[in-house]
């Protein structure tokens, strides 16, 4: 099987397309321990339900991305292709 | 890879920008593309609504029942002018437009895949530019309330953080705006691969629970994750 140098760049952007997806691990940790946090300070103090759901949302949605990082560079290696 | 502009090929997913109309100027190939298309929508959406608000409302006097349409419009004023209050204070007052305008412009470009548009916040030039526009109200405050303060402020604690220091400042604008950018790219393609990629029978039920937490959902708290960075940002350089 012949395989090409063009291909052979195919090939290796596309397994670094997943290996930046690894960068997932961390978002996915995060995000667990703020809900962990918030579900247990809904249970000390169910009366600030709200403030702590905003709060934990927001949290979240700011530590997701490095994540998205992850994802905007495998996007970039798989379609805009930059070393094809 | 498919071109841009060229028909949909069936079976494969689709989640590109596509090209409508191909134009020349200033010696370059412009595209008006999808996102384009889609943010005229969006603001011909917005500004129907508004002349809509102002012929209902312009004649409202105080000893009159609010109605229904009032009463929610009044809810909605509340909650924006207690967002902007909670984090910019007595700064509120100043920025409430601004925030008020990007908060409904990206709500409504973030819900617009419901209506069968490709989100134009799902294109990096949009939010790029949202970006940008926070990037210069922040150093325009900056300047305007600090004076030369706002340049020596990137050598402290120690000038040799300076480097440090500059490169946190233009990385704020580009982090907002991949933060948004890419949240609705991820939605865009999660649900392009369903469309694309399912068996007939998945696709009777099951993309509105997609599209619940992929537009709605998600849309929604990077809305509000968005211009709460920006009133952060910005409250940072008014003392």
């Amino acid at each position: 099987m012949n395989i090409s140098g063009q291909d052979f760049i195919y090939g290796c952007s596309a397994i670094g397309a997943g290996l930046a997806l690894i960068a997932g691990i961390g978002p996915g940790v995060g995000q667990g321990i703020a809900a962990g946090q918030g579900a247990a300070a809904v249970g000390r103090n169910p009366g600030a339900k709200s403030d702590i759901t905003s709060t934990m949302l927001l949290g979240q949605a700011v530590a997701e991305t490095t994540g998205l990082y992850g994802l905007v560079v495998a996007i970039i290696l798989m379609f805009v292709k930059p070393f094809g | 890879m498919r071109m841009m502009g060229l028909p949909m090929i069936e079976s494969e997913p689709d989640f590109m920008i596509h090209g409508v109309l191909k134009y020349h100027a200033f010696g370059q190939e412009l595209w008006i593309s999808d996102t384009t298309v889609g943010a005229w929508i969006v603001t011909a959406a917005l500004l129907v609504f508004a002349c809509f608000v102002r012929k209902k409302l312009k004649n409202v006097s105080e000893s009159d029942t609010p109605g229904l349409f009032q009463s929610g419009l009044e809810i909605a004023m509340e909650a924006l002018e207690n967002m902007t209050q909670g984090i910019m204070g007595a700064n509120s007052r100043r920025f409430i437009n601004y925030i008020g305008t990007i908060f409904l412009f990206i709500l409504l470009c973030n819900v617009s895949g419901l209506f069968g548009l490709r989100a134009p916040t799902a294109d990096f030039g949009v939010t790029f530019l949202l970006g940008l526009f926070t990037f210069f109200i922040v150093n325009y405050q900056g300047i305007k309330n600090r004076g030369f303060g706002h340049i020596t402020s990137l050598f402290k604690p120690i000038p040799i953080l300076f480097p440090i220091n500059l490169i946190g400042e233009i990385a704020n604008p580009i982090s907002i705006s991949l933060r948004l950018f890419a949240n609705l790219l991820s939605g865009v393609i999660i649900i392009g691969l369903w469309y694309g990629m399912m068996p007939w029978f998945a696709k009777i039920a099951i993309p509105a629970a997609l599209h619940v937490y992929c537009d709605l959902f998600s849309g929604a708290i990077q809305t509000y994750v968005f211009c709460m960075l920006t009133m952060v940002y910005i409250n940072d350089k008014m003392e």
